[in-house]
């Protein structure tokens, strides 16, 4: 039941216990019980709202900085992501594989100048960061599986029919 | 001037839900859960297939009957899915639209007289079908009790000397009602021995839910040389406005049925085959992540319903509900009609269905939780005011 639960909020955050235990043919309780025990074990983390901020205002600009770091020693990367991962300007930090950079961070910021001074102010004078490369985001087409350019969501359907 | 229409024409009965269609369209914060087809685009992989084939410059006819390639599929496709065989270059149409197979099967089967065994409720083209092929609709009422099955008894009630053709439409549209293999066992053999040909439009096959997956009639004993099936690709891949649907039929009937299409139709839209050959060969995905969803606003409506205390049946199959408003002292034209007015929501009278869809109205959930919701709501608002005696 987790799973279901969890692929029916993922795509819709506001569903309540009640919707979902319609959807799903068991009881409000019992839904309610799994969520709040996939909260406590961090499985759900958040109910996040998608936003396209671009339509609201011009101050704010997303970066992917490609971050090259040598290994610590019995660590690995995972201090060295870690402690970027701190800085409340970062919304993800990744692992790659196969490419020259070890990390990919991105930072939300109000300003190109912003960030750029985030970026040469904490990252890269970080002892084990070797070098950094900062890409701007220009437009978001795609974000967690919802388009962004979708121009009409008018119901086009004939609506009654028989 | 002389009159230039034709009788059997003028004497078709209009459809009586274009009224509601003119209301909703002038009525612009009114829900309707009155639409017949999917909510979803069609899956992306069958568009660019479609856009490929532009691209390419596939834009003249294909052969009358279709592509080899999309029949080849589709037989191969029925064969895995539900044990019929076919052969692709004899027993397979490609149409437009289920529609089509519909109309085409009976026009090559029908003289003057032959009566066809119709239950209702059913969709709206089937009595007219009948009629512009010539042949005598014989419409049949099933019952709510029975969960709007076909029942022997009721078959055998309504066969005379001159029946040819039943018409059998699971899943149903309007009901949402599925027939089982054990459901059709009896049909089937009622067929066999009164020796009478069944157009099985299985157009909803791929949107049946609960235990048992759908089972076409023509995989019963005795049946493959009796059975045309119709189904297409508008339900079960999201893609009505692509107009494509097929027919498989014995080389005897299908061989007539390809003569009619080739001179009335020419051939499928060949944009839309080759997108279907993506369908048929990768889609399987779709329709499962479809149906799952349907099936979820599915139960949705039924716990809705159960806690308005309106009685249903529960459908295992389309995305329909036929929920019972007798209650309501009103005909259902007069609930839909009062409903549409008062609470801007547009359902579908039963009775566009067949006369025996009185005290009915249908309701479609191929729409998001969110308007299901804000719908069910309206619909609270309304039979409330009406318990209430107002």
């Amino acid at each position: 039941m987790r799973e279901e639960i969890l692929k029916l909020i993922e795509k819709n955050s506001r569903l309540d216990a009640k919707d979902i235990a319609a959807m799903l043919g068991t009881d409000e309780s019992a839904v309610s019980e799994e969520l709040k025990a996939m909260e406590k074990e961090h499985i759900i983390c958040g109910y996040h709202t998608m936003i396209n901020w671009d339509k609201m205002t011009d101050e704010r600009v997303t970066a992917l900085i490609e971050v090259k770091v040598s290994p610590m020693r019995g660590e690995g990367f995972d201090r060295i992501a870690s402690r970027i991962g701190k800085f409340e300007e970062v919304s993800t930090v990744y692992l790659l594989s196969g490419s020259a950079s070890d990390l990919i961070v991105t930072i939300e910021g109000r300003t190109l100048k912003e960030v750029s001074h985030f970026v040469a102010a904490k990252i890269a004078p970080m002892d084990s960061v070797v070098s950094t490369a900062t890409h701007f985001v220009l437009k978001k087409y795609k974000e967690h599986g919802v388009g962004f350019e979708t121009e009409n969501t008018d119901d086009e359907r004939i609506q009654v029919m028989p | 001037m002389r009159n230039p229409l034709s009788k059997t024409v003028v004497d078709i009965k209009p459809s009586g839900i274009r009224k509601f269609f003119d209301i909703v369209s002038e009525m612009p914060d009114a829900i309707s859960l009155g639409v017949g087809e999917p909510d979803f685009d069609t899956p992306w992989h069958i568009c660019d297939e479609g856009i490929y084939a532009l691209e390419k410059g596939k834009t003249f006819y294909t052969s009358n009957a279709g592509l080899m390639e999309l029949r080849k599929e589709i037989c191969a496709w029925y064969k895995r899915k539900y044990d019929v065989s076919f052969d692709a270059k004899t027993e397979c149409l490609i149409t437009v639209g289920g529609s089509e197979g519909i109309d085409i099967a009976l026009r090559a089967m029908l003289d003057p007289g032959d009566e066809v065994i119709i239950p209702e409720p059913c969709y709206v083209s089937y009595v007219p079908c009948v009629e512009l092929a010539g042949g005598v609709p014989v419409t049949l009422s099933l019952k709510n009790e029975n969960q709007f099955k076909l029942t022997a008894e009721e078959l055998l009630s309504a066969i005379t000397d001159k029946t040819k053709v039943l018409i059998l439409s699971y899943p149903n549209n309007p009901t949402g009602a599925i027939m089982t293999r054990e459901d059709l066992e009896p049909i089937a053999k009622i067929a066999v021995e009164k020796d009478i040909i069944v157009i099985s439009d299985e157009i909803y096959s791929e949107l049946t839910y609960g235990d048992k997956p759908h089972c076409t009639i023509g995989s019963l004993p005795g049946m493959a040389e009796r059975t045309i099936i119709v189904n297409g690709f508008s339900k079960a891949y999201a893609m009505t406005g692509w107009r494509l649907g097929y027919a498989l039929a014995p080389s005897l009937i299908c061989e007539q049925m390809i003569k009619i299409h080739q001179f009335a139709i020419m051939c499928a839209p060949t944009t839309s085959q080759y997108a279907a050959i993506s369908a048929v060969r990768e889609g399987d995905k779709d329709i499962e992540k479809m149906r799952e969803s349907y099936n979820k606003r599915r139960k949705f409506l039924m716990k809705q319903l159960e806690e308005m205390n309106i009685p249903c049946f529960e459908p295992f199959g389309a995305f329909y509900i036929f929920p019972c408003i007798k209650e309501f002292g009103m005909s259902s034209d007069e609930f839909a009609t009062r409903l549409l007015n008062e609470e801007k929501l547009a359902v579908v009278p039963g009775t566009a269905f067949g006369d025996c869809g009185e005290g009915f109205v249908r309701i479609s959930y191929a729409y998001s939780i969110d308007e299901l919701r804000e719908a069910m709501g309206r619909i609270n608002n309304f039979i409330t005011r009406i318990r209430n005696g107002k």
